[in-house]
This record gives C-alpha cells, sequence and structure tokens, in this order.
C-alpha cells in the first residue's frame, strides 16, 4: 500500500511536478478555446454546404464529412506534420494541430448541425422568407437558432470529446497537459505526475459529463 | 348480495400517502365472489390508488388485503404467483409495442404459468377469440385500433385464468366509437361469472351491469349501494354533486 | 522533377508501398482484431452495468456512475499512457497492445451504460406495471419485455459512439502497438517516405468508410416507430 502510494499518490512529486503540470493544464486549456471554435467555424460551413447547397456540393460535403469521420485523428495529425514535410511542407506542431482539429471536428459538428437543421421544418424557412428575410438572415435568425437548439446535448457531447482530443497533440510534443505529466514521469521515474493530469481531466470536465447526462436522459425519454 | 360469507377480495384500514398527502385514508373493500364492483368519484379521490393497491403495483402504507385468501401484503408471500391469479387492464393498455397480439398474451403463459409453447400458442388464440381478436393475433400493437388494442390487453390478462380482474379506467383512452366493443367484452366476462373490480366514468355501463357502486371522495369511501340507489338516491351531498355533474353530460 | 511529380514520389510511391503492403496489412489485421475485442467486451461490460444499476441500490449506483462518469471524462489516451508507463511503476507490466484494449474497453464500457441506462429508463413505466401485473418476476420483465424495447432505441446512438471509439485503436500505436498506424509509421521511417502513411490512411478509409455508412444508415433504419 505504501509502495503503491509512492508511486501513484505521491504529494512530494506533485509539489516538485507542480509548475510544470499547471503550465501544460493552461496550455490544454488555451488549446481547446482555439480548437473548439475552429472546428465550429468549419462544422456550420459544412452543415450549410450539405443542407442548402446545389446537389452537387451537398453530396461533396456529405463525401468529405464520412472522410474525416473515417480517418483517426491521430492518423490524420501524423500525416500533417510528420509526412506532409517530405512534400516541402513544413508546418509546425501547432499547424498540423490546427489543420487536423479543423478538419476532424469540423466534420463532426457539421454532422451533428446538419442534423439539427434538418430537424427544423420546412415551414420556418418560407416562413421567414416571406416576411422579406434574405435567404442568410432567415437561416441565422430563425433556421440556426432552432437547429442548435434541436441538437444542443449532441454539440456539447462533441465539445467534450475535442477538449479530451487535445491529449493527441502530446504525440506531435506540444507541451500539454499530457505531455508535461510524461515529462515529470520520465524525470521523476514516479507515475504520479500521470495520475495527477488524469485527475486535472477529471475535475476540468466532471461538470461537462454531468450536464451531457442530464440533457440526454431527457432526451432519450422525450422519444 | 354482498354478504356473502368469505369475499374474495378483503381489504382493510388501507392507508397510502405521497409524501404529505394521504390518498387513501384507511378505506375497506371487499368483493363477493362473481360481483362486479364499480368504484367511481372525483379525480383525485384516490380509486385508481385503491385498485392499484390490490395487486400491490402501489405499496400501500398500512392495512391489510387478502385475494382469494392469500394475504397480499405479507413478506412471506410469492407476489408474482399472487398477481396472475389477478388480471390487471390499465387505462393505457401497455400492450408490449415489440409483440404481437398473440405473443403479447404468451408471454406469461410461458414464463410465469411455464406451458410449452404449442399450449400457450392455443390458450392464447382462445383468448383472442374471446374478445374477438381472432382475425388480429399476428398484427402488432401498432397496427390495431385503441379498442381493439384494450382487447388485447384484456386478453392477455384473462388468459391466465384469474380469480379477479381489476379495470382501471379502461375506455378513458379511447375514441367514443370504441369504447363500446370494450366495453361488450367486459359484459360478457361478466356473464361468465368473473369476479370485477371497475374505476371507470361509463356511469351507463355501472347502472346496467354492476351489483355494487363505491363512491370514493378524498381517499375515503362514503357510501355504497346497489347503482339504482347510488345513483337514484344518494344520502350523501358529495355523491349528489358528483352524480349530478356526471349526468349533465 | 516538377511539383506534381515530387507529390506523386512522396504520397503514392507505388514501389514503396508495394514493399510495405504486408506491414500495414498486417497492422490491419491487428487494428481488426483488437477493435472487436473492444466491442465485444465494452458493449458486454456497458450492459451489465446498466443492468446492475437497475436494481436501484443506492451506494452501488453511485459506485457505477461514478465509473461512468470517470471514463467519460478521461481522454482515452490519458488512460493508454497512465496504465502502459505508469502501471509498471506498480511491478506490473503490461503490454502496449492490452494497455490499448483494457482502456478503450473502459472508454466505450462507461459510455455504453449510459445509453443503455437512458433506454432502459425511456421505457414507459406502464410497461413494467403490466408485465409485472401478469406475475412476471423483475428480472424476466427487464430481460423480456423492457431491455428488447430499450436496445432498440439505443442501436444509433449506440453505433456512432462505438464507431468513433474504437477509431481509438490508432492510439495504440503510442505504445508500440503495431496496428495500422503504428506499422504504417515504422515503414515511414524505415522508407524515408510518407507513402506508407498514406497506404495506412486508405487502410483505416476501407475499414471505417463502411462503418461510418452503416451507422448513417443504422439512424434512418431504427428510428424507433410505434
Amino acid at each position: 500500500m505504501q509502495d503503491f502510494t509512492f508511486a501513484f499518490l505521491n504529494l512530494e512529486i506533485v509539489r516538485e511536478a507542480w509548475p510544470i503540470l499547471w503550465s501544460g493544464f493552461l496550455y490544454t486549456v488555451t488549446l481547446s478555446l482555439i480548437t473548439v471554435p475552429l472546428g465550429l467555424v468549419g462544422g456550420v460551413a459544412l452543415a450549410l454546404l450539405a443542407t442548402s447547397g446545389p446537389w452537387a456540393v451537398r453530396l461533396a460535403a456529405a463525401c468529405w464529412t464520412d472522410l474525416f469521420r473515417a480517418i483517426p485523428p491521430l492518423v490524420l495529425l501524423v500525416f500533417l506534420y510528420a509526412g506532409l514535410p517530405f512534400a516541402g511542407f513544413d508546418i509546425s506542431a501547432w499547424g498540423a494541430v490546427a489543420i487536423g482539429f479543423f478538419l476532424n471536428t469540423g466534420a463532426y459538428y457539421g454532422e451533428v448541425l446538419r442534423a439539427g437543421i434538418e430537424s427544423v421544418p420546412r415551414g420556418q424557412m418560407e416562413a421567414a422568407r416571406s416576411t422579406g428575410l434574405s435567404r442568410g438572415q432567415a437561416l441565422g435568425y430563425v433556421v440556426l437558432p432552432q437547429a442548435v437548439r434541436n441538437v444542443l446535448p449532441d454539440l456539447i457531447s462533441n465539445t467534450l470529446e475535442v477538449v479530451k482530443l487535445t491529449s493527441i497533440a502530446s504525440v506531435v510534443a506540444l507541451p500539454e497537459l499530457l505531455f508535461q505529466a510524461r515529462q515529470a514521469q520520465s524525470v521523476t521515474y514516479n507515475a504520479t505526475p500521470i495520475v495527477a493530469a488524469a485527475v486535472a481531466y477529471f475535475l476540468l470536465l466532471w461538470p461537462l459529463v454531468r450536464l451531457i447526462s442530464r440533457l440526454e436522459n431527457k432526451a432519450m425519454a422525450g422519444r | 348480495m354482498s354478504t356473502t360469507p368469505s369475499p374474495i377480495i378483503d381489504a382493510r384500514g388501507l392507508w397510502k400517502r405521497f409524501g404529505n398527502l394521504a390518498v387513501l385514508k384507511g378505506v375497506d373493500l371487499s368483493v363477493a365472489e362473481r360481483e362486479l364492483v364499480f368504484i367511481i368519484g372525483p379525480s383525485g379521490s384516490g380509486k385508481s390508488t385503491l385498485l392499484r393497491c390490490l395487486n400491490r403495483l402501489e405499496e400501500p402504507d398500512d392495512g391489510s388485503i387478502q385475494v382469494d385468501g392469500i394475504e397480499l401484503l405479507s413478506p412471506k408471500t410469492d407476489i408474482n404467483a399472487a398477481r396472475r391469479r389477478i388480471g390487471m387492464v390499465f387505462q393505457s393498455f401497455n400492450l408490449y409495442p415489440h409483440m404481437t397480439a398473440r405473443q403479447n398474451v404468451m408471454l406469461a403463459l410461458r414464463k410465469v404459468l411455464g406451458k410449452g409453447k404449442p399450449e400457450a400458442g392455443e390458450i392464447a388464440a382462445r383468448a383472442l377469440d374471446r374478445v374477438g381478436l381472432g382475425d388480429r393475433m399476428e398484427h402488432y400493437p401498432a397496427q390495431l385500433s385503441g379498442g381493439q388494442q384494450q382487447r388485447v390487453a384484456i386478453a392477455r390478462a384473462i388468459a391466465l385464468e384469474p380469480r379477479v380482474m381489476l379495470f382501471d379506467e379502461p375506455t378513458s383512452a379511447l375514441d367514443p366509437e370504441l369504447v363500446g366493443g370494450v366495453l361488450n367484452v367486459m359484459r360478457e366476462l361478466r356473464q361468465d361469472g368473473m369476479t370485477m373490480v371497475v374505476v371507470s366514468h361509463e356511469m351507463a355501463f355501472a347502472r346496467a351491469a354492476a351489483d355494487r357502486v363505491v363512491f370514493m371522495a378524498d381517499g375515503e369511501k362514503l357510501e355504497e349501494g346497489p347503482p339504482a340507489r347510488i345513483f337514484g338516491e344518494p344520502q350523501h351531498e358529495r355523491t349528489r354533486a358528483f352524480i349530478r355533474q356526471i349526468d349533465r353530460h | 522533377m516538377g511539383g506534381f511529380e515530387s507529390f506523386l514520389f512522396s504520397f503514392f510511391n507505388l514501389k514503396v508501398m508495394a514493399t510495405y503492403l504486408p506491414l500495414v496489412a498486417k497492422g490491419f489485421g491487428l487494428t481488426v482484431v483488437l477493435a472487436l475485442l473492444i466491442v465485444a467486451c465494452g458493449l458486454s461490460l456497458g450492459l451489465l452495468l446498466a443492468v446492475v444499476r437497475s436494481f436501484g441500490l443506492r451506494v452501488l449506483n453511485w459506485g457505477i456512475i461514478f465509473v461512468v462518469d470517470l471514463f467519460r471524462a478521461l481522454p482515452p489516451l490519458v488512460i493508454i499512457v497512465l496504465l502502459f508507463f505508469g502501471l509498471p511503476a506498480a511491478g506490473i507490466t503490461v503490454s502496449g497492445f492490452a494497455a490499448t484494449w483494457l482502456s478503450l474497453t473502459l472508454v466505450l464500457m462507461a459510455f455504453a451504460e449510459e445509453i443503455y441506462w437512458a433506454g432502459i429508463t425511456a421505457v414507459p413505466k406502464g410497461q413494467w406495471e403490466a408485465a409485472r401485473s401478469t406475475g412476471l418476476g423483475f428480472l424476466q420483465t427487464l430481460r423480456l419485455v423492457v431491455l428488447p424495447q430499450a436496445l432498440r432505441i439505443t442501436i444509433p446512438p449506440l453505433t456512432n459512439r462505438t464507431i468513433a471509439i474504437t477509431k481509438g485503436t490508432a492510439l495504440g500505436s503510442v505504445v508500440g502497438v503495431a496496428e495500422i498506424l503504428g506499422a504504417s509509421q515504422s515503414a515511414m521511417s524505415f522508407s524515408a517516405n510518407p507513402s506508407a502513411l498514406t497506404l495506412g490512411a486508405i487502410a483505416y478509409l476501407i475499414l471505417f468508410i463502411p462503418v461510418v455508412a452503416l451507422g448513417r444508415w443504422v439512424e434512418t433504419r431504427f428510428a424507433w416507430k410505434r
């Protein structure tokens, strides 16, 4: 038991590694604050193309969505970071993460939002247009707000996944929480920093998990 | 009529509280074999709760219930064995949507009575025939009208050959033109000598078919007697008001 | 060499692809085995937890809810790293394969439990009452009446979640599992050419595009009609 505490719950090590862990935590939060809006922008664009473009555009949007939902995000990231330099595109780890998340989470948000837009009755758009609103205004003021409300649980749940996914940035050596924890672990030969990182993720994301669970139960009961 | 020496249902001093609200305040109810008892009263009077206590879907806080000689509230009683002698029909039918009419009836025959598939299938067919749905056996609930669904639900209960049938507002969820079919089935059950306790607003049916009418209000039994007396010369002011209101419809 | 030619040479070098095809194909097999193990174990453990939860034993249910929340909140890669790099500190060595399998199984278990549970609670109370009134016991009612209805409405969300989590098998490459990504990454470093990675990406598409399409189909097919 004492060995276990020493190896996994070692407060001495936590104190020692605190500055580096804290910086990793802040980095993870920053990374999330950048990747979530990036994915949302991509998602809204995809959803609009998939619901209101001409048929060729709609088909292309659907293929694009399925393509990037089928490729594991880590594969995409490795491809961008380790593969592209061979073709002379030397993108930084930051660039690879930004593009990878835009493509991957954009596809997921796009799929959720598409379902949301399709759940809004056609009459809403027609009613809005009949009062003289432009197509863009009707989308922005009438259709999208309802679409977002209809799929809010899925949107929040997707956001949780994006934040969790930022941990793969450790693979391309961005100093986020998991990366810093691994650094601290290899320096101290002690697993405590990784446990501390896990606790930090849990504390950060638990409220979101509770919220989603409540919303999902309500949605399922409403079927 | 209700002076048979040993009643088939004998509930005494039933209390039921939901939080601070007492829904049943020491209600007694005894029902003789082959008797049809109607329970009427305004909504919130506790009549449905009383009915649901009679097969322990609702757990009374106090009191005792004997059904066919079984002490229902005793911890020693096998409640599942007891329940199959007490058929129940619900306001919202509660048919299993993933099973055909026949499978709905067969389920308890097979899993509670342990009958084999061919035998259970035959009993189910007979029960469905009895409620006039011999030609709808392989239909799913979604393919049946509300009245037909309720008749399947009755078949599901009578196939187990219960000693007593409880009906909880069996026609309230039905369109008016579908009520008649369900009432006909109930009338036939009555003629075959089934003991029945019915919570319902079908006053005409109560007048014509009931042996006894019980009037409840605010968790208490205010009066009971043959339909002619309860509807013709009610003793209690609340009963008079209730019947006046019902008759206006 | 022109720009396009150099692009082809880098990413679609057929010679490199042919050389490393067996390696990536082996990785493909490993990914499939890993994914099947995760799906089988994760879905059944999740169902088991949901059934136990339906007994309504308060303290036990708090435990279940905590475990489920924990594995929903933790990034899978963090769990993999914790098992693979952390457990040796306690004298337990696990292979990268085992660490990846166990982590993703626990994650799928947690998400599946939550979905099953939502499905069970979505079945109307009247279904329980009707079944119990005919003398069926608690477990009989759960198994014969409630679960068939609950499972049906859980199929679409469960399919999508299962697909998303099995894609996490690529995370195994971080702890040295030679699944598709791991295999093609080592091929890339042997050949100093990313065509092997292209091959890996194609392997994932072959594996997951049908599955993603299946998920889409399931979503429309199993819309609950009464």
